[in-house]
């Protein structure tokens, strides 16, 4: 077999894993390399192939093309019950006649292990999700937040080497997905298992994983950590999937290695980076990505030359530590523009319909090709 | 106050509720009743067709009740014959009653072996062709009950299509005796009986969530595991009601014992028809009647304190 460079690399490994339902390609040719204990979260808008590439990890799909390497070891078409992984579901899938002492001794009586030892693991995953008090119920006696508890400890007592977790947080709610993602990483480190997350929420990928890929179409757009995704984000799809983002379309002008200009009907853009790949990139269309908390906003004329714009307040959203504005600009483009409630108390402050001026540094936006 | 006013005198709910329980009284106490009263009396003496149950004539009321005829279940006539020890008799009513039972509980096997695969096929199948599963599940009804047991006689006989099959292929040079034996009898209780077993268990299994078996997997079971410890448990409620669905009628059948079984296979059913057209000892066929309807209220019983404990956690 003739894997690729990035496949050996890595604790787990998919290699040009391929995936078609009847003629669709649901998953296309992944290869990614996941590292010993790290959280990877697969990231991107349903039916991007996401959860198919998980169930293929933990053997429910078998890949069409491609191999699936975990310590080295291929395991493509291990049946899931031989595999050393184990899944927390969506939906849990809390076996609803057992309790929550024989649910999470379901995976370990399998392995046929010493009663002694069975109960002694168990009690120490009761212990580890603060659910003592709760072995003897049955799951539907449960909250939303205990269940998905028992889910985390019975895919965890069989200490599996790897721990998959499908939209870990998708069937709580709000208030209680804040503070059950940090119990949830804290758990999962203190086990020290290497873990994959699928995850439709961008938010719960960047508080969860320590690298995050960015799915679309059953393809792997692009690969980093929270912040390379998010400050460095290599195409328009990224930029836009991942927080919010202004995105000016325009023509590359001129590009050097600390400067780039670009025209858009918006007026002359300007970047402190230039742009690579492309032999001859002057007058190819680009896409100029600008974060709305990057952009400044104010009614007098600031002092800077590059990238100012005016326009007019159209809409003010209030959310306590900061605000966001909606401005429209004179060619018709609307920009979304956040700012800090740094001061309490503002004796001249933006409203509905005033001129204003917005600016950003050339260091803040990013330049897209793709 | 209010929630008694509204609770109990509103008329729609009442007349709810109250249809079948009249339906009820009506079509099963009442003539539960008049049997009970006829098995514990005599034959009558012409002018009334029953003896009287008691007897006032001298100015005092003496009950008149005789248990004769449910003695005779378990205690052959005074001629002695099959008298054991004990006094508990092979009579031929306890003959029938264990032939029933026999054949009930067997039906009741097959129906669930040959039911269960069937109703998991059904309920895993495309939602969008379970309706005409079901239909075909369903569709014998169609047809009159009588037929299609009389169809199995053209194929159990021993010039019948599969004997004449095998004898046309030359696995056999002489016909397999089946009909009028235990294999005519099953094979056709456990046809009649089917639709009830696969109904109440497509119902529990069409519930049940699937992924709960890819949990199991997960977790190191393999498929045969995973059906003896998830499937198996949380259909557990089919099970039972499909299993007193055959049972039940099983016990008392009737027509099929007399088109496929055979002189040795008498069951209860036939006993009581029997008793009451040919003998026309309509107080010991009462009796046997009676005594069947305990036999069966005992299973019932245990369903009932089963489904009881069995509905808070659901396959759902």
């Amino acid at each position: 077999m003739n894997l690729s460079t990035e496949s050996q690399a890595g604790f787990l490994c998919t290699d040009r894993l391929v995936k078609r339902f009847d003629a669709v390609a649901a998953v296309d040719d992944v290869s990614l390399a996941i590292r010993k204990g790290e959280i990877f979260a697969l990231l991107g808008p349903s039916g991007c192939g996401k959860s198919t590439l998980l169930r293929m990890l933990a053997g429910f799909e078998a890949p069409s093309a491609g191999a699936v390497l975990l310590d080295g070891v291929n395991i493509a078409s291990m049946p899931p019950y031989e595999r050393p992984i184990n899944m927390m579901f969506q939906s849990y899938a809390l076996f609803p006649h057992l309790s929550v002492w024989d649910n999470i001794a379901f995976g370990l009586r399998r392995e046929g292990l010493p009663k002694a030892e069975i109960s002694e693991r168990v009690e120490g995953m009761l212990r580890l999700v603060q659910l003592t008090a709760f072995a003897k119920r049955k799951p539907h006696q449960l909250s939303g937040g205990q269940q998905q508890r028992v889910a985390l400890a019975r895919s965890l007592a069989k200490r599996p080497q790897l721990l998959l977790l499908d939209e870990p947080l998708g069937a709580l709610d709000k208030k209680l997905r804040e503070q059950t993602q940090f119990e949830l990483v804290n758990i999962i480190e203190s086990v020290g298992v290497t873990c994959v997350m699928v995850t439709h929420d961008q938010e719960e990928a960047m508080t969860m994983a320590s690298r995050i890929a960015v799915m679309r179409q059953g393809k792997v757009l692009q690969v980093g950590t929270p912040r390379e995704i998010y400050e460095q984000p290599n195409c328009r799809f990224v930029a836009d999937f991942i927080g919010n983002v202004n995105l000016f379309e325009g023509q590359l002008q001129q590009t050097s290695p600390g400067r780039s200009e670009i025209s858009s009907p918006e007026g002359v853009l300007a970047v402190a980076h230039s742009v690579s790949g492309t032999s001859d990139p002057i007058g190819t269309a680009v896409s100029l990505a600008v974060r709305p908390e990057k952009i400044h906003i104010a009614k007098s004329r600031p002092d800077v030359s590059d990238n100012l714009f005016t326009g007019k307040v159209r809409e003010i959203a209030y959310f306590g530590s900061y605000s966001t504005f909606i401005v429209d600009m004179p060619s018709g483009k609307s920009v979304k523009i956040t700012e800090g409630n740094t001061a309490r108390q503002d004796e001249n402050p933006i409203t509905w319909g005033d001129e204003v001026f917005f600016w950003w540094d050339s260091a803040a936006p990013v330049l897209l090709t793709q | 106050m209010k929630l008694f006013l509204t609770q109990t005198f509103r008329p729609g709910r009442r007349f709810v509720i109250g249809v079948p329980f009249v339906w009820l009284g009506v079509f099963f106490v009442v003539p539960f009743l008049i049997l009970l009263r006829i098995s514990i009396t005599d034959m009558g003496n012409g002018i009334d067709p029953f003896a009287p149950l008691f007897d006032s004539s001298d100015g005092t009321w003496r009950w008149l009740f005789k248990f004769d005829n449910y003695a005779a279940i378990f205690r052959a006539a005074a001629d002695g014959a099959g008298l054991v020890a004990n006094g508990l008799g092979q009579t031929i009513y306890m003959d029938a009653y264990i032939t029933s039972l026999k054949y009930a509980f067997f039906t009741t096997v097959f129906c669930l072996l040959i039911g269960y695969p069937f109703a998991y096929f059904i309920a895993r199948a495309r939602p969008s062709i379970r309706p005409a599963l079901l239909m075909m599940v369903m569709l014998p009804f169609w047809t009159s009950f009588l037929l299609r047991v009389y169809a199995w006689k053209g194929i159990l006989a021993d010039q019948g299509v599969i004997n004449n099959a095998l004898m046309a292929v030359g696995l056999i040079d002489e016909p397999i005796v089946m009909l009028y034996t235990d294999v005519s009898m099953l094979v056709g209780m456990t046809y009649v009986y089917l639709p009830f077993m696969v109904l109440p268990l497509y119902a529990t299994l069409v519930k049940m969530d699937f992924r709960l078996l890819e949990a199991a997997h997960d977790l190191g079971a393999s498929p045969w595991k995973a059906f003896w410890l998830i499937t198996v448990p949380l259909s557990k409620a089919g099970i039972i009601s499909g299993a007193m669905l055959v049972f039940i009628p099983s016990v008392g059948e009737f027509v099929i014992p007399s088109l496929l079984g055979g002189a040795e296979n008498i069951m209860i059913g036939r006993v009581v028809w029997d008793e009451m057209f040919s003998s026309n000892n309509w107080p010991r066929a009462s009796a046997l009647a009676v005594a069947m309807v305990c036999l069966i209220l005992f299973p019932l019983a245990l369903y009932y304190h089963y489904s009881a404990q069995t509905r808070a956690p659901s396959a759902d």
